[in-house]
This record gives structure tokens, C-alpha cells and sequence, in this order.
């Protein structure tokens, strides 16, 4: 019988006033909360868990530097056969459910649990600065790089310098996925955007202004994985995972090898493109990383979506927005929806909720595939899965 | 006044790159195997498994590969700063360096302009190689 991978639950943590966890939870307590919905949703408990994978930057330095374990305690996980505490950025849960797909396919574990909490925004604990400038970060933290955004704009100004993307290419995706926040519930601004907002903005580092840079907000999720076979006995109809990928290249933006070209990405994809046996032109939306805008552009150019040069036009006039001919980013992304640090998670949750067809308001259409690419550092590492609701 | 901005760690790695700049010379690492240079002073390029790697003193010239012009700060060391430039400067010899554009219009600069180091004293213990454009 087939241990064919699929998802079967997915729970994103409610959060209020402008993504702040509720009150009484915590960084723990949050991902209990969301591990228990998911497994709820598929008809499961923790007691069928055996896999666990988990990143996040909480409990450091301290428990936090061996998440695995610390959650195997908390949740009461029994002896689990599978642990993954990669952590490659905000790309990295991704990557754990590439992972999870070659290790219940090749029957190490049957029920995996994909993890994620944080809680930055009320422990005000977004700050970068302060770090010592050890190895590659020598050259910039002595300049003043801020970080991350001012290795992205980096990026921007030099795609602008090749291909001719303009500010007005990076705010087509911040009010296109404003339009999608809009019809998310859950989303922490739904206010509609138009361009002369995102262009007129308080410039942050050029050509990025506010609206070109992602939240800061608490958040968490969850995602169990499970065989096709057990399944079958499951309350929800399975989302098959059937190919992904993952790669790295650099730490520093100055070592990226093309600041242009989102290359990490595109050997992902590849990968990921050639284990399902679906191509980019079969793709009917996309959830890409959205930590900023520039993110996005050259995420979509990496992944075949359009060529590269080519994302100038494939955004142009709100082409990915609700009604538009692709749709992208429909939970309203890490722009307008939430963005706790690591934001990988919410890719294959939304993937998931849309291919199950579940998104009320905003749910794209009738979706059959969908790609799912995270970034994580500062476009330093990637992870691609190729989802689908069927294997047809 | 001392210097109250982030210094870097030196380490083995990275000693010669910051000695150097004290003796006003912009070094960089070259791998005779294939020619290649580049920073910052990782022991392995690419493709060659036995890499001999040597440091070598670049000319200091080249051109903007990419900037950006920060509006906020890295920290509140930076905040009188602002706005300022950080470029990653593409040297004749072929490696990337980044570091700050010393200039008083940040509006003006763009990729591809023409730049030399320059070397910044910001203490007894740390010179900075900068960048100015020039004509």
C-alpha cells in the first residue's frame, strides 16, 4: 500500500491586535495549541505522532538550542523515531517537510508534526543589532548593514540595474497581497493599499520603503504529515506532497553569488519540479516567502513562474492579486498577514487550506497544484514542495 | 571620543584583511589554482579541493556591484549617521568587498559608477577600507 506522503491537519495560532498572541499563551502553549488543533482536524492525536521537526530562534541561549527535544517533553511525545531541528531561516519548515516526505516514504516514521512558535512582538524580541560581528559578518555590521532589509534592498537595486523592475514592480505585490490580507480573517492588516501608499511610505533602506518590508508579529503553526494509506481512515481529504528540494549558498548578501538571480531557489525548484513530475506552467497559485517585496520578484523568476526579467511583467497590474490570472500569497503573506521571524510554515498551510478548497472568501479558485518556495537568512538558503490534491 | 560602532571579531580568517587596512593596503585572498579572489578569507574556493589560497594586495578600484542607502539605522550607533551608504564594491581583481561609500549626496550614487578605498582611522586598533567614487 502506498506510503505515498501527504498533509492531512494544518492550524495557524489566532493572534489579535495587529498579531499579537492572545492573552495567557506563550511560546510553548502556542504550539501545543496549534499541534493539537492539527491533529484534531485529521482525526489524530499525539499519541500517533513518532516524527517531530521543529526551528525557531525562542529559548535562546538556553532550551531553546534543542527544540526537538524540548517539544518531545512538552507535547508528551512517546519515543519519537524521527527528529529535525534544521534551521536554515524562515525557509526551514519547508525543507522539514521534504524531509518528513523521504522519511515516512521509506517507513522510518508514519505521522509527522511540523512545528512553529514565537512570540517576538510581545517580548519585543525582533532585534538584530547587538550581535558581534564574527566571521562573515565582520565586513557588514561594520558598515551598518541593517539586517536582514538592507541585504534584500541590496538585491532590489541590483535586479532593478539588470532587468528594469522599478519600486512600482515591488509595490504591484505589496497591495496584491494587501487585496488577498484583505480577505483573511486572521490577517494583522486588511486595510486596502493601493500603489502611491507603498511608493509613498517612510523609506527604510532604498529602494525598500515600509510597505516593502514584512510584519513583525507573534504566530505560530502546525502541519501533520502522514502516509496515503493511513489516510484513508482520516477525516480530511489528503494534500499529496510529490517532489521537493532545498539548497543554500551564503550567509552575507555579499556573497550571494548573483544578487539578481535568486539561484538557491531555482535548484530547489528544480528538484522539487522533477520528483512530481509537474512543471511550473502546471501550477495553478503559489505561496512564496514575502519577507520583502524584492523577495517575491525574484522568487518567481527563480521558480519558472516567468523568466528571468520576466517578473516586472508577470505582477503588472495586479496580476496576482484576488481576480487576478495567478494567484499568490492568498493568506495575505508575511506582508499583511503575519510574519513571527520564520514565516515558512504559513506556506504550507495556506497551500494546504486552498488545495482542500476550504478558504471561503478568498480561496483562488478551483486549485489542483501548487508550489510552495520558503527563503531563509537573507536569500541564503531555500526549500521548494510541490503540492497537489491529486497524484493523477 | 572612542569609537562606539560594531568592530569586528578578528579572527585567523580574517587578521590579514584588517592588519592590512592599518598599513593603509586593501588586501584580498587569490586562489593560484584558478586565479580567483575574493573575500571575506574562507580557505576553500569552489571546484578545488586542494585550494592554495594566498593574500594578495588589491588596487583598490572598482565599481559599485550594489548599495543601498539606509534611512533607518543598524542600531543607535548608526543613527547619526543617516542616511548613508553601504556598498558591495566589485574590485578590479574580480572579488567583492562591502563596506560604506563615503559621500555627501547618497541620492546620486547608482550601480556600475567607478570607486577607490580609502582608509578610514577610527581608532589606535581599527582602519576601515571605505569607498569614494571617483571621476
Amino acid at each position: 500500500m502506498s506510503r505515498q506522503p501527504v498533509i492531512v491537519g494544518v492550524s495557524d495560532a489566532p493572534t489579535h491586535e495587529r498579531g499579537r498572541a492572545l492573552p495567557g499563551t506563550h511560546v510553548l502553549s502556542m504550539q501545543r495549541d496549534c499541534a493539537n488543533e492539527a491533529l484534531a482536524e485529521a482525526g489524530l492525536t499525539m499519541a500517533d505522532v513518532d516524527g517531530l521537526a521543529v526551528a525557531g530562534m525562542w529559548g535562546m541561549p538556553g532550551p531553546g538550542a534543542m527544540q526537538p527535544n524540548l517539544l518531545t517533553e512538552y507535547l508528551g511525545i512517546r519515543f519519537p523515531k524521527w527528529l529535525d531541528g534544521t534551521n536554515v531561516g524562515g525557509s526551514a519548515f519547508v525543507l522539514h517537510a521534504g524531509h518528513a516526505y523521504e522519511m515516512i516514504k521509506a517507513g522510518v516514521c508514519d505521522t509527522v508534526l511540523i512545528l512553529y512558535g514565537s512570540m517576538q512582538k510581545s517580548q519585543s524580541a525582533r532585534s538584530l543589532g547587538g550581535r558581534p560581528a564574527l566571521f562573515s559578518n565582520q565586513w557588514d555590521m561594520v558598515a551598518g548593514l541593517p539586517s536582514p532589509a538592507g541585504a534584500y534592498a541590496m538585491a532590489a537595486n541590483r535586479h532593478a540595474h539588470v532587468y528594469g523592475s522599478t519600486r512600482e514592480t515591488l509595490a504591484e505585490i505589496a497591495v496584491a497581497t494587501r487585496a488577498w490580507a484583505g480577505l483573511n480573517p486572521k490577517a494583522a492588516f486588511q486595510e486596502p493599499m493601493t500603489i502611491d501608499d507603498v511608493l509613498n511610505a517612510a523609506p527604510i533602506v532604498d529602494p525598500l520603503g515600509r510597505f516593502d518590508c514584512c510584519l513583525v508579529t507573534d504566530g505560530g503553526g502546525a502541519v501533520v504529515m502522514t502516509t496515503e494509506e493511513r489516510a484513508r481512515d482520516l477525516k480530511q481529504k489528503p494534500v499529496y506532497v510529490l517532489g521537493h528540494g532545498e539548497s543554500a549558498s551564503h550567509v552575507n548578501i555579499n556573497y550571494m553569488p548573483n544578487m539578481a538571480h535568486l539561484e538557491v531557489a531555482e535548484h530547489s525548484s528544480k528538484r522539487a519540479y522533477a520528483q512530481a513530475g509537474r512543471g511550473p506552467k502546471d501550477m495553478d497559485m503559489a505561496m512564496l516567502y514575502d519577507s520583502f517585496t524584492i523577495t517575491v520578484l525574484l522568487t518567481m523568476e527563480a521558480l519558472g513562474l516567468c523568466g528571468l526579467g520576466e517578473g516586472k511583467d508577470f505582477v503588472k497590474g495586479q496580476r496576482t492579486a484576488p481576480g487576478g490570472a495567478f494567484p499568490m500569497n492568498t493568506n495575505g503573506g508575511g506582508l499583511s498577514y503575519c510574519h513571527p521571524g520564520m514565516y515558512g510554515i504559513f506556506l504550507l498551510i495556506e497551500a494546504t487550506r486552498q488545495l482542500r478548497g476550504e478558504c471561503g472568501a478568498r480561496q483562488a479558485g478551483n486549485i489542483t497544484n501548487a508550489v510552495c518556495h520558503g527563503t531563509g537568512g537573507v536569500l541564503s538558503s531555500g526549500a521548494t514542495v510541490v503540492l497537489s490534491n491529486t497524484k493523477d | 571620543m572612542s569609537y562606539n560602532k560594531p568592530v569586528p571579531a578578528v579572527d585567523p580568517d580574517s587578521a590579514p584583511y584588517w592588519d592590512g587596512a592599518k598599513d593603509g593596503r586593501l588586501m584580498i585572498q587569490r586562489c593560484n589554482a584558478t586565479g580567483q579572489t575574493f573575500l571575506y578569507s574562507r580557505q576553500l574556493v569552489s571546484g578545488v579541493v586542494e585550494s592554495e589560497v594566498e593574500w594578495i594586495e588589491a588596487s583598490g578600484k572598482g565599481t559599485i556591484y550594489s548599495f543601498t542607502v539606509a534611512r533607518r539605522p543598524a542600531g543607535a550607533a548608526f543613527q547619526g549617521d543617516c542616511p548613508y551608504v553601504i556598498v558591495s564594491v566589485e574590485l578590479e581583481e574580480g572579488a567583492r568587498v562591502m563596506s560604506n561609500l563615503v559621500t555627501d549626496d547618497p541620492d546620486s550614487v547608482a550601480i556600475g559608477q567607478a570607486v577607490e578605498v580609502v582608509f578610514d582611522a577610527v581608532s589606535d586598533e581599527l582602519t576601515i577600507p571605505k569607498f569614494r567614487r571617483v571621476a
